[in-house]
Formats: C-alpha cells, sequence, structure tokens
C-alpha cells in the first residue's frame, strides 16, 4: 500500500536523515488490515511518501479527496535539554497541535530522537526520559501511545535496531488505523451521496468521481478486486440511472464517454471501460446500424487516444485489454457490412445503398478537432461503408490485426473465432479457398479440446468450402463424418449421407478413381466373435467371423462389399497351432470386443488406451521368499510413446489399402443405421498364422478403410500328422496281471478309410488280451465326441491287426486294450546273468538298496500305421511288482533255505502255488517245504518269508542251483479268466555245509557261584571239525610230514556292546586238523562290566592263509576290500586290546604298503554256514558286586 | 439469472454445458469456449500465488454485447463458466461468487459418487436440478 501523504513536522534535518532508512524499512513487514463490513482481512504492505508539513496541504472543511488526505501527522524531535524544550520544542508542538485541532486531524505522532553524542555534549541533562515524559504529560493525555522513543536511529547497534522495530510497528499501526477510519468515513459519505440520487439535481458524474477514487484507492492498494467492485456497482448503479431516466435520451452520452476514456487511461483496465460502453447503449433504441456505428467509432477512437498517449511498449503491455475492443469494432464493422450489403458477391443493392447513405447522414458532422487529420474514426468508417473494395480492405486490416494481437497474447481460442468470422466473410465473398485456412485452423482447435457442438458447426462450414473447393475427398470425409453427427438434426444428417451415396452413383458411371475414406466416420467395429471360440482351426476345416459393425449412417446404405485385409505369416514350429495347443487352450467365448470411440472428447484422451495393470511378484531364487511386489503396467510402451501432433483425424491422406493376397470378402450388403452383424465364413487352406489388418467396406467407388484392427486379432490354421498315443490309463503299468492301454491315434490330415489296421506286433512276453465289448470313440479335434463304434482285432500268431473305424481327418480315434506282461524265466536269468560266486554278497547288498523302487522292465511294441510306411516303436514300461530275497539258515549241520518275498506295489497280492526246485537235478537232495498254507496274502509294501529244509543222503554238493516260483494274483479280483504266470526267482547257494562248530562257554570264577561285576571270569571257546578234508578247503590245507593235514584259522573274539572286557590276547591263528571231531579249546579271560544278562562276545572265526599258499597268488580287489573293511571294523571295534591292535596294524600296514608280490599271510572270511556258532544269542546272568553296589547308592 | 453453465475439464473440454434459450446454444458453446483463453491467462497469472490462499473466483472474465461471463477454478483446475444477460443487474458480484459455490459444492458432490468416473461428462440428475434452478430463477 502507498500512501502519499503523510506529513512530517517538526525538525526537518533530523528527519531527512531518517527518511532513507524509515521508507526502507516501512514496507518490509505485511500489516492485516482488519476490515469493515465482515469482508475479509488482508495482509497488506505499507509505502509511505512523506512529506513535509504544511498547513496549505490540510484539506479544508468538506474536501472528500482521498488520494491527497494526509492520514497521520508526525512530529520529529531530537530534543533532550530540558531548557530547549521548554523554550522552543514544547511552543513548536503546541503551534503544531493547534493547527492540526483547527482542521479536526486527530491522526498524529511525536517522535523523540534520542542520540547518545547529543547526551554527552551537554552537561546539564536530565535522565532521558524526562523529555518523554514531559511530552506526553504536555500533549498526550490518555494517548501515551502518541509519543515514541527512537533511540541512536543511526547507529548499528542492537539497542538501535529494537528501537527501531518498535517504532515502526507502531508507526504502521497508526498508519493503517488513520487509513482505515478515513476509508470508512469516505464510503459511508459515498453512500450517503448514493442514496441521495433520487432527489432532483444530483448529479451523476459526482457520484461518478467520488466512487472512482475510492476504487482508484483500491487500486493503489493493489486491492485489485475492491477496485473492480466500485466499478461493477457504478456500473449497475448507471444502467439502473439510465432505466430510470428512460429514453428521454437527455442522457449526455458524450460526457460517460469521457469518463470512460478516462477511466481507460488512468485505471488501466479498459475492460472496465468495454463494460461501461456496453452497457450504455443497451437501453437506447436507435435504428439499425447507428448503434454499431457509434460503437465502433467509440472504440477506434479510445484505441486511437490510447495511441496517441501511450508509447509502444506500454500498448503492447496492455494489449490483452485493449484487444477486446478491437475485436469488438470488428464485430461491429462486420455486422455493418452485413447490413449495408458489402458482404454479398453482387454488392450492395439500392435498399443497402439508402440504408448506408442514411446511416452515414446519422453520423452527422465529424468533429472539428478531427476533421483535419488525415485518419479519424469517423474517415475510417465513412470510408468503409462507402465501397464493396474499400470495406474489404478495412474489414480485413481489423480482422488481421485483431488475429494477430489475439495470437501475440495467446489467446489461440479467440483467435479463432475472429478467423472463423473471417471464413464466413470469404465464404460470402466466394473466397473458399481463403476460408479454408481459418475453418480447418478452428476446427483443429476444436477437435483437441472435445468441443463437439463448434466441432459439429465448423464441420458443416468446411463442408460446404470443400465442396466449393472441389476436393472431393474431403468433402466427403467431412460428410461423412457429419453423417454420423449426433449433434445434427435428422434431416441434415440424411442430407449429407445422400451426399455421399449420390457420389458414389455418380462416380460408378465415372469409373474415376477409388477414393478411401476413413471408416470410423462411417461405421464402427465393436466386435468380433470367432467360430470355433479358440480361433484356431486345421487345413480345411471351416471358421467363421461375425464382425458386429455399428452404422453410424442416419439411413441404410447398400454396400458391394465388406473386406478384410488379412496378413498371412508362416510360423514354424508354433505351438499354437499343435493339437494339444487346441485342446489344452479353450478360449472363454471367441468373442473380441473393440474399445468404443467416444466422440467428442479430445483427441489426447481418446487415444490414450486403458492402463493393463498387473500384480508383479519378485521371489529370491534361493528360498522362494518375496522380494518385491508391485504392480507393471503391460502396455506402458503404448501409453509412453510420443503423442503424435500430426495424427489428425481429418488427414485422409495416410490412407493406404495394403496389397495382400488374403482378403475375406462378404458382398452386396445392406447396412442399417446401428448394429450390423456380417459373417465371413473361411475354408482354412494354408497352415499358418492369419492377423486380421484392414477392415474396408466399398459403397460404390468409395471405400471405408479401418487402418489398423486393434487389438490384434489372429486366427490360426494348422496342419497335423497323423499320429499314435498308447499310454497307460494308470500311472505305472505292473507285470503281471492284465492292465489298460489306451490307444489314441490322432488322424490329423489323414482320413481312416474301411480296411486301415493297426499291426501289432507280438511279443510272447507281452500278448494282447481281447474283448470283444471293446469299443473305439471317435472325438472331433475339439474334443466331442462323434461317434462309437466296436473294434475287430484279429490275432495270428506274430501279428495282432486291429481294424480302425472309419473317421473323416482331424478326428482322434480313442480305444482301450488290455495287456499283460509276463516276466518271463528267461528274463530274470539275464538279470542275474553277471551274478558270479564271488560278487554274490555284493549284488545282494546292492539289491536291499534298490527295496523300496520296483524293478522296471521296458517292453517294445512295433506297429505298423497305415499312414505310414515305416512302424512306430513303442515302448511300455511295466515294473514287476516283487522283489525275492534268500538266506542260508544252519542248525548244525542242519541247513535251510528261507525266501523273502517283498510286494512293492499298491495292489494286494495272492500268492499260491509256491515252490522251491533244484535245478540240478540231484537225486539225492530234498527241498522240505515248512510253509504254512497253500495261500497267502502279501499286502502292499510288505513281504512274506518261505522256508525249506534242505535234506540229503549222500555227499553234498559245492553249490546248489535253486529256482524259486510262485503264482500270484491281484487279491481283489473275483474270477480269473486267465492263467498268470507265475513269479520266479533263481538262485545259486554254494559252499553251505559246516564245517566248524564253535561254543563259546564263560565260567565265573572258581569260588563263585555267579559271575559278577568287575570281577574276571573264563572265556572258552571250543572249535570243533565237523568233517574231513573236503573239496571246500583243500587250498587252504597244509599238509604235513606226517601226513595229517591242518588248516590255520584266526579267531577273534569281539564285544560291540562293550558288555565285556577281554582281558590278554582276544585273537589268535591256530592250527586246526583237518579231521572231525577234531577240537581246539581257547581260553581268555573276560570282565563282566555290567550286571544281568548279558549276551556272550561274538567269536568269528577266519581262514588264516598262508602266504605262500596258491591262493595268494590269485589277489583280487574284492577280497582286499573285504579284509580292509575286516581290519578296519576291528579297529575300532577293539580298543580294550592294544596288542592285537597292534599285530593287526602292522599286518595292514605290510599288506598295503608292500607290493603285491611280496609273501604275506591274509585272511577270509567263510561263507555264510561254514561255520557253525552254537552259542550265538546265549546270555549269562551276571550279579553286581556289593561295593559298586554302595558305592553306586552313595554317588547317587 | 445465468443463461449458459459450463463445467470444463482441466484438460478444457466440456463435462457440462447448458444453456437456456436452446437456439443460441451454439452461440454459447462459442463464448464459453473463448473465455477459455481468459481463464488460462488468470490461472497463469495466480500460479503464484500460494495454493491455500488461492481465490477460486476468477470474476468477470469478459463482457459481450449482450452478455457478461465469470469464471470460477477449482483446485484441480475444473473451470466453471457462467454466462450472465447482462441486463441483469440483479446479479451482483456477491451473488455470482455464491452460485459458484452452490455449482463447485454440486460438483464435490458428483465427485464424491464413487460410479463417477472422474473426467466422464455429467450425467447427474442432482447436478440438473441445481442447475436449473440457478437458471430459471428469471428475474
Amino acid at each position: 500500500m502507498s500512501l502519499p501523504y503523510p506529513p512530517c513536522a517538526g525538525d526537518q534535518n533530523l528527519f531527512t536523515s531518517l527518511y532513507p532508512t524509515l521508507s526502507q524499512q516501512l514496507p518490509r513487514e505485511p500489516m492485516e488490515w482488519r476490515r469493515s463490513y465482515g469482508r475479509a482481512p488482508k495482509m497488506i504492505h505499507l509505502e509511505s511518501n512523506f512529506v513535509q508539513f504544511k498547513e496549505e496541504l490540510l484539506p479544508k472543511e468538506g474536501n472528500k479527496a482521498l488520494l491527497t488526505f494526509p492520514f497521520l501527522h508526525i512530529y520529529w524531535t531530537e530534543c533532550c535539554d530540558t531548557e530547549v524544550y521548554k523554550t522552543a520544542v514544547k511552543d513548536d508542538i503546541t503551534k503544531w497541535q493547534n493547527v492540526l485541532k483547527a482542521h479536526s486531524s486527530v491522526d498524529w505522532l511525536i517522535v523523540v530522537v534520542e542520540s547518545d553524542a547529543k547526551k554527552k555534549n551537554k552537561t546539564n541533562i536530565l535522565p532521558r526520559t524526562s523529555i518523554v515524559d514531559k511530552i506526553r504529560n504536555d500533549f498526550c493525555n490518555k494517548q501515551s501511545d502518541r509519543c515514541v522513543v527512537l533511540s541512536d536511529p543511526l547507529k548499528d547497534s542492537s539497542r538501535s535496531q529494537e528501537s527501531w522495530n518498535a517504532f515502526l510497528t507502531k508507526l504502521r499501526t497508526l498508519l493503517l488505523m488513520s487509513f482505515t477510519k478515513n476509508l470508512g468515513k469516505f464510503e459511508d459519505d459515498m453512500r450517503t451521496l448514493r442514496e441521495k440520487r433520487t432527489e432532483p439535481g444530483w448529479s451523476f458524474c459526482e457520484y461518478f468521481m467520488v466512487q472512482e477514487e475510492l476504487a482508484f484507492v483500491f487500486e493503489m492498494l493493489q486491492q485489485f478486486e475492491d477496485a473492480l467492485v466500485q466499478y461493477d456497482e457504478l456500473d449497475a448503479l448507471f444502467s439502473q440511472y439510465v432505466v430510470n431516466f428512460g429514453a428521454g435520451g437527455k442522457f449526455n452520452m458524450f460526457c460517460s464517454k469521457s469518463w470512460a476514456v478516462l477511466c481507460v487511461l488512468r485505471v488501466n483496465s479498459s475492460k472496465r471501460f468495454c463494460c461501461l460502453i456496453l452497457s450504455v447503449h443497451l437501453q437506447v433504441s436507435v435504428p439499425p446500424g447507428a448503434l454499431d456505428c457509434w460503437v465502433f467509432l467509440s472504440c477506434l477512437e479510445v484505441l486511437q487516444r490510447i495511441e496517441g498517449c501511450c508509447d509502444r511498449a506500454q500498448i503492447d503491455a496492455n494489449v490483452s485489454h485493449t484487444v477486446g475492443l478491437w475485436s469488438y469494432a470488428t464485430e461491429k464493422l462486420k455486422s455493418l457490412g452485413y447490413l449495408c450489403g458489402l458482404v454479398s458477391e453482387k454488392g450492395p443493392n439500392s435498399e443497402d445503398l439508402n440504408r448506408t447513405v442514411d446511416l452515414l447522414a446519422g453520423l452527422g458532422a465529424e468533429r472539428p478537432e478531427t476533421a483535419n487529420a488525415s485518419q479519424s474514426p469517423y474517415k475510417k468508417l465513412k470510408e468503409a461503408l462507402s465501397s464493396v473494395e474499400a470495406f474489404e480492405k478495412h474489414y480485413l486490416d481489423l480482422s488481421h490485426a485483431t488475429i494477430e494481437m489475439y495470437t501475440n497474447i495467446g489467446r489461440i481460442r479467440s483467435a479463432k473465432l475472429v478467423g472463423k468470422d473471417l471464413a464466413e466473410f470469404y465464404m460470402r465473398k466466394k473466397g473458399p479457398q481463403k476460408a479454408e485456412v481459418y475453418l480447418q485452423g478452428a476446427l483443429k482447435t476444436y477437435l483437441a479440446e472435445g468441443w463437439a457442438l463448434l466441432v459439429t458447426h465448423t464441420r458443416k462450414q468446411l463442408a460446404e468450402c470443400q465442396k466449393q473447393l472441389g476436393q472431393i475427398e474431403n468433402y466427403l470425409q467431412t460428410s461423412s463424418l457429419l453423417a454420423g453427427d449426433n449433434h445434427l438434426t435428422e434431416e441434415e444428417r440424411k442430407r449429407f449421407c445422400r451426399e455421399i451415396l449420390d457420389f458414389t452413383n455418380q462416380q460408378a458411371e465415372n469409373q474415376g478413381q477409388k477414393v478411401l475414406l476413413p471408416m470410423h466416420s462411417f461405421a464402427q467395429l465393436k466386435t468380433l466373435h470367432f467360430d470355433p471360440p479358440n480361433a484356431v482351426v486345421h487345413v480345411g476345416g471351416k471358421l467363421s467371423i461375425e464382425l458386429t459393425l455399428l452404422s453410424q449412417m442416419p439411413i441404410p446404405v447398400q454396400v458391394d462389399q465388406v473386406a478384410i485385409h488379412v496378413h498371412f505369416s508362416i510360423e514354424k514350429n508354433s505351438y499354437r497351432k499343435t493339437a494339444e495347443w487346441l485342446t489344452k487352450h479353450k478360449t472363454s467365448n471367441g468373442v473380441i470386443t473393440f474399445p468404443s470411440e467416444i466422440a467428442g472428447l479430445p483427441l489426447s484422451r481418446n487415444n490414450l488406451p486403458a492402463l493393463e495393470l498387473s500384480e508383479m511378484y519378485e521371489r529370491s531364487p534361493s528360498d522362494n521368499s518375496l522380494n518385491t511386489a508391485g504392480i507393471i503396467c503391460k502396455n506402458a510402451h503404448m501409453l509412453l510413446r510420443r503423442q503424435e501432433s500430426s495424427s489428425s483425424l481429418d488427414v485422409p491422406s495416410g490412407l493406404t489399402l495394403e496389397d495382400g493376397a488374403h482378403v475375406l470378402k462378404c458382398s452386396n450388403l445392406t447396412l442399417e443405421p446401428g448394429d450390423n452383424k456380417i459373417t465371413f465364413n473361411i475354408q482354412a487352406k494354408e497352415p499358418g498364422t492369419y492377423t486380421l489388418r484392414q477392415l474396408c467396406t466399398s459403397v460404390g467407388k468409395v471405400q471405408f478403410v479401418l487402418l489398423h484392427i486393434y487389438p490384434i486379432v489372429q486366427y490360426d490354421v494348422y496342419s497335423q500328422e497323423p499320429q499314435l498315443k498308447v499310454e497307460p490309463m494308470t500311472e505305472s503299468l505292473l507285470a503281471g496281471i492284465p492292465q489298460k492301454v489306451k490307444f489314441t491315434v490322432t488322424t490329423g490330415h489323414y482320413t481312416m478309410k474301411s480296411g486301415d489296421t493297426l499291426q501289432l506286433s507280438n511279443a510272447d512276453a507281452m500278448p494282447i488280451l481281447y474283448h470283444p465289448e471293446s469299443k473305439a470313440v471317435i472325438y472331433s479335434n475339439t474334443r466331442e465326441k462323434i461317434s462309437e463304434s466296436s473294434l475287430r482285432i484279429q490275432s495270428s500268431e506274430k501279428i495282432t491287426s486291429i481294424s480302425l473305424p472309419v473317421a473323416p481327418a482331424y478326428h482322434v480315434i480313442e480305444f482301450e486294450l488290455e495287456v499283460m506282461y509276463l516276466p518271463s524265466a528267461t528274463e530274470s536269468a539275464v538279470e542275474k546273468e553277471n551274478i558270479t560266486n564271488k560278487e554274490n554278497h555284493r549284488k545282494n547288498k546292492e539289491k536291499q538298496k534298490q527295496d523300496n523302487c520296483m524293478a522296471t522292465v521296458d517292453q517294445k511294441v512295433t506297429i505298423d500305421c497305415p499312414w505310414s510306411i515305416y512302424s512306430t516303436i513303442i515302448a511300455l514300461t511295466f515294473c514287476i511288482p516283487f522283489n525275492a530275497k534268500h538266506s542260508l539258515l544252519s542248525a548244525g549241520k542242519r541247513k535251510y533255505v528261507q525266501v523273502c518275498v517283498q510286494n512293492l506295489s499298491e495292489l494286494c497280492f495272492q500268492l499260491s502255488d509256491y515252490s522251491l526246485k533244484n535245478s540240478a537235478e540231484c537225486t539225492d537232495l530234498q527241498l522240505v517245504p515248512l510253509n504254512p498254507a497253500d495261500q497267502q496274502v502279501v499286502f502292499s509294501k510288505q513281504s512274506i518269508f518261505f522256508v525249506w529244509e534242505l535234506k540229503w543222503t549222500k555227499e553234498l554238493p559245492l553249490s546248489l542251483q535253486c529256482l524259486f516260483s510262485v503264482s500270484f494274483c491281484p487279491a481283489t479280483s473275483e474270477e480269473q479268466s486267465f492263467t498268470l504266470k507265475p513269479f520266479t526267482y533263481e538262485f545259486q547257494v554254494e559252499n553251505f555245509f559246516t564245517l566248524y562248530h564253535v561254543k563259546t562257554e564263560i565260567f565265573p570264577p572258581l569260588d563263585a557261584e555267579y559271575c559278577k561285576t568287575g570281577s574276571l571270569c573264563s572265556l572258552e571257546v571250543s572249535i570243533t571239525r565237523l568233517v574231513e578234508l573236503s573239496e571246500v578247503d583243500r587250498d587252504e590245507a597244509l599238509t604235513e610230514s606226517d601226513g595229517y593235514c591242518t588248516t590255520k584259522l584266526m579267531y577273534e573274539v569281539v564285544d560291540n556292546s562293550s558288555n565285556w572286557a577281554v582281558c590278554g590276547k582276544s585273537s589268535g591263528v591256530i592250527s586246526m586238523p583237518v579231521a572231525p571231531r577234531a577240537i581246539h579249546k581257547v581260553h581268555m579271560e573276560v570282565m563282566p562290566l555290567f550286571a544281568g544278562y548279558l549276551p556272550f562276545p561274538d567269536v568269528r572265526l577266519f581262514k588264516y592263509l598262508p602266504h605262500h599258499s596258491a591262493h595268494s597268488m590269485q589277489l583280487d580287489a574284492d577280497s582286499w576290500i573285504e579284509n580292509d573293511n575286516l581290519s578296519v571294523d576291528k579297529n575300532v571295534d577293539e580298543q580294550a586290546d592294544s596288542s592285537s591292535i597292534r599285530s593287526r596294524g602292522s599286518l595292514h600296514s605290510t599288506a598295503s604298503g608292500e607290493h603285491k608280490g611280496l609273501p604275506m599271510p591274509r585272511l577270509q572270511p567263510f561263507s555264510p554256514g561254514q561255520v557253525f556258532n552254537s552259542s550265538t544269542g546265549m546270555q549269562i546272568l551276571v550279579i553286581p558286586s556289593k561295593d559298586d553296589h554302595v558305592l553306586e547308592v552313595n554317588v547317587t | 439469472m445465468a443463461v449458459c453453465i459450463a463445467v470444463i475439464a482441466k484438460e478444457n473440454y466440456p463435462l457440462y454445458i447448458r444453456s437456456v434459450p436452446t437456439e443460441n446454444e451454439l452461440k454459447f458453446h462459442y463464448t464459453v469456449h473463448t473465455s477459455l483463453d481468459v481463464v488460462d491467462e488468470k490461472i497463469s497469472a495466480m500460479g503464484k500465488a500460494l495454493v491455500d490462499q488461492r481465490e477460486l473466483y476468477l470474476g468477470l472474465l469478459y463482457p459481450t454485447e449482450d452478455y457478461k461471463v465469470y469464471g470460477y477454478v477449482t483446485n484441480s483446475k475444473v473451470k466453471f463458466v457462467m454466462v450472465v444477460d447482462s441486463s441483469n443487474t440483479a446479479l451482483r458480484d456477491n451473488e455470482i461468487r455464491s452460485m459458484f459455490r452452490k455449482l463447485h459444492n454440486s460438483y464435490t458432490d458428483i465427485m464424491c459418487n464413487p460410479f463417477y468416473n472422474p473426467g466422464d461428462r455429467i450425467q447427474s440428475r442432482a447436478f440438473d436440478t441445481m442447475v436449473n434452478s440457478m437458471m430459471m430463477q428469471v428475474c
């Protein structure tokens, strides 16, 4: 806010010195301006031009001027001397106060400036407050705030800064208070004046001045809104005034105009003025045209005045205010031109001329001050109305100037509107080529902003223009747009539609060039429906596409042809084309819906595709925990691409039809207004992917083209080789039982004729079981059941031939057959053939590892298919449901064979007719079964054991070849119409005769009845040879000089459960005579470590082979491994006997460290059954020693 | 009262436009569209002011021979334009303001409707009724 005159009295020098600081500091902080009548408070910055106090400045009584009103009187003094105060200052202040009182100015302030510098010079100074106190006492009764102290204002200290701030705040408050008070008074006065308006002799002029001043003050305060309100009120009052005084015409128009001019020049807001002018002539009725003339003249005069009094830069800055006048003048000139017939092609007729003359006469004589000037609004108007050419010139000048100004200040829409007027003018003048530019420009703006009605109107004008220009394509396009525009009336739309149809008919005769137009104005593609819905069809198959086309035309249109241009591409190895894809992917309904174009929305909105969002989770590869979750926009590339500015709908030049061999056509249709369904039937030919690219509707020579069908629409044509698939019906096939296998024949391009058969080569192990009631079912490729027919199977010795039913191409034949795999003896022999005597142990071990998974056998079937000269080989995998194990059990010399059959499958089986036979045909050998019943059921994952006793009469064979066989059938099946082959298991046992009998005994100490913990007991191992030198150990026997045969054995006593402490030597080598009943006894001491029934320690017996034995030269890896294992075991097991460890350790080290050629003894285990340990599983009672017992209790 | 009331989207396409003498509809469309020039100017001049201090009412946009065009802009840059007959002296600045406020309230109600997509044309009976009430009070 800038208050012009706060007058300052008192010490002028002082004030002058402070003035720069003051004027700089005052506006720095805003003040809240509270206002009367509930108007919102505002923050304003105060700014003042301080002036020197003069009595003349004080307003005289009755002077209402607000602008020059002195708001706050300030008296400045520097006095600090009481004497000086008394003699001079006091009087001066009194005088000043009196003057103020005389003018009834109550807003004043006394400023006492203090400085330390001054005080020091004076000796008789009083405390500094006293002067202030005195002044307050003398002048400010009750208003102590009217006197302020400003200390050391010119110094740069915090104290001075503080005092400045206090002073400024006070000054601002007082200034604003005074201003508000005076303003309120002024407003009140103004209102009083306004209320008097009905009294005679009230002058609007006078009132205008008052309110205008108020407005001006507001403007100075930067409160433009308030200023405008004043003008608004003034305007309203004026209108009312005019109405009240009626059409009497007593009103001095020119006067109001001059105010207005004043207003423009001062207020800098010509639109207010314009508004005023507009309202001026509203109510005055004058002959047509006269008013326009007057307005035109007024506008130009105002503009001329502005030009006359402002410089170029100022005018340019205010173009936004003056351009309205220009536009208004242009408009008025245009209407004058139309009125006077100056715009028509032929020129004015006599009536027009008469009217012109009247108007010109009505203008009266030109005012004398401009009469001599070469240019004046008056002259301009006169000239403009004088001739068609002059009018055109002036009108164009004005229009162009206006458009340029509008464009310069960025008011494009206004510029386009003036341009459209200009276009209208050109059209009247038969200059369509000039009009087109303006119309196109305007249309573009309206389209861009989506103003449908304006678009329609402008298009209508443009259509006319293009028609005149002979731009056939553009005209047709605009017509088609208009014909489909529902902002037009039905009649108008039909008219435009007929325009197109007329053209097409006329063109048909001329055989002219084809005219391509965009489709969207003519019709819209709404939906597309595929049948079959997944849009995949085999070669030769039928596909139909149904389009829903929304015709925008108001009348039915006969269409010659609707064509879809299709792009064909061969995608090799595309999964989309396979039958699997077809059967697995079923699209929902085969309907594709196209986004509808909403007419009227601006381009930018229309063109943007909808956001396609989807959830996104990113998991860490290591532990599958969620790393990130988010939303991704799938079509970001569509949304973020650059908006092509040139992609205007109205540019048809880009339309080209793709030339392609693949065109789907539909001829001679009538498109009714609204939805139309068009069906295309396609006979699929070449395999590949077909993409629907363009849609073209031909009406005569006009083609409406949809350039891109989006979203992408495709259909696929596939070709398929005939195929045979054989799959088990269950998860896996089990050997030995009949199971169903599904045969699937996919015919593909091959047509099944009668007599076509599948020839299966028979395999002995897998016969095909034939049921006469089995049926073949034919499905279409889309899994629809077509028919069912019985299957004929003929079996010869080598070949099973299955007659296939007759089926068309691209169908599926399915039937089921039962097959059974028989695990034959030869098969298991093959499995076993690698097992040699030595490896028997290891094989068994491996077998145990595989216990849980079934052994599988692949059975291959060769099938000859009718469509191929090559045979198809199909492998079926069968699982053997059983696993058999055998073991040899001994009791002294008696021998038993145990066979364990484990059922690995999920089924229950019934086992019967089990037998064990000796394949070696030994007559003196008998296998006595010890098995309970004839039939036994083995449940899933369970085992069953069978035992036979071996009995013999003569000498035993070295090895025994056994064949175990058992019949089985699923326990659940009731009837058995076929015989199943039994499950067989062949194995060999060897070296099973008992050579040695080992007996262990433990004796308590001599004086005790029982063994006691902690006391030594004696252990006696007696080893008895049972047979004479036999085939089995001939190699190992050593012949002594006296004819006796001995063999070396190593024994060892091991206690794995740490129940016993073996004292002394726990192992040793003994020489055993090879003779029946030869006994060797070994004694050692053991100490029981626990009380209770303790199992006896193990006694193991090994063959101890001397180094020169022939056997030692045949060392192979296996035996070494066995020995290795043994020695390692011993090391771990025995910790008590350190000496034995040492001895065995050396044995081991020499064995592994030395070369193989060096002689060394070695250990070999006996075959199972060769050593019978009669003490296995025996226990002996050990009683606790008493001391231990007490000790234990004590500890506890 | 008002002869034409328009709601214009941020992107300057009409969300709602209604005028009373229907024969002049086109003219009003042109008027409203042209007034957007001034609205834009005012908004850009206002842009520097702090958001919360911004005055939504734009005041008189421009006068034509027969009408006065007033503008109002919401914080989301949706514009309201009202065309008033010049001869209607009863409509003072304050009345126009209150009419705009009413319009704004009603528009806010529409925006609160979960079935209304911002940016779609306004097709609301409540809004129609309100606009009608502002147009029908012929003085």
